[in-house]
């Protein structure tokens, strides 16, 4: 199933290799390392949803700076970022619970739940933005 | 002084059930951040234009406050837990990678104390 090559292949004893040297590369890793991407990214996240709640707390004139700094195009596109992150997370999230219930290792269903973590993060995202702007009248 | 091996003194008398306690409680929190966070998700969307009374309004109403509360805590926890992997998968050197572990910890504690704190600060009517 490998197209890697093991440093010791033709020599006498041919040692095991962790399989992280060997795999060749599938889609399914770009998938796992993006939770963890992701993940890091939403610790940033905590931030501004930290920030947000501080600036609330300390009256209107702060808030007021908070709600200029959060209509900033470059933080809103920050949000569209972090929106997808939280939503990828959360499929793929939940993919992981359904693995650790025991449920879904089959090789191909484990390929098609993957595809449905990363377009259902991304139908989420858009849908979610549409109904954001929707809801101000600016779509 | 025993000339008994560490091992020899440990057998027989199980695990420290330690073991698995990260690993459980990323799913602990990951089940209730699932709950949680779609709940202030679906509560972002019907806050409109974000509006200063509205947004205090809504904190500062009770169940909100509380939902809240935890979802800083959970998530804080759980992010906590995440970046503690990292740091352990790629921080190698072993002084670094504990100032740095020590260092997330308090920024995370530091944020979750933050961030409840404020929710407090409007539930209970003193902002503003």
């Amino acid at each position: 199933m490998s197209t890697g090559t093991n440093p010791s292949a033709g020599s006498k004893h041919v040692r095991p290799l962790s399989p992280f040297m060997m795999y060749r590369w599938q889609y399914t890793m770009a998938l796992s390392i993006l939770t963890r991407i992701t993940g890091i990214a939403l610790s940033f996240g905590l931030l501004l949803l930290v920030y947000w709640l501080v600036a609330a707390a300390s009256g209107a004139d702060a808030y007021a700076k908070a709600h200029a700094f959060f209509a900033s195009p470059v933080i809103i596109a920050a949000l569209v970022l972090f929106s997808f992150s939280f939503f990828y997370h959360l499929m793929n999230g939940a993919r992981h619970l359904v693995w650790d219930a025991g449920y879904g290792f089959e090789k191909s269903t484990a390929r098609k739940s993957g595809w449905v973590a990363f377009l259902g993060a991304i139908a989420l995202t858009v849908f979610f933005w549409f109904l954001v702007f929707s809801s101000r009248g600016a779509v | 002084m025993s000339l008994r091996s560490p091992m020899g003194r440990v057998l027989g008398l199980g695990t420290a059930k330690g073991g698995s306690h990260h690993w459980w409680m990323q799913r602990v929190t990951s089940v209730a951040l699932l709950f949680l966070t779609l709940w202030f998700v679906a509560a972002l969307l019907r806050l409109g234009e974000f509006d200063y009374a509205l947004v205090t309004g809504w904190i500062g109403k009770p169940v909100n406050a509380v939902l809240l509360s935890l979802l800083i805590g959970t998530s804080t926890y759980h992010s906590q837990l995440g970046v503690q992997v990292v740091v352990e998968d790629y921080v190698v050197a072993k002084l670094l990678k504990t100032v740095v572990m020590m260092l997330l910890t308090f920024v995370h504690v530091a944020l979750a104390a933050l961030g409840i704190f404020a929710v407090l600060r409007i539930a209970f009517g003193a902002a503003a």
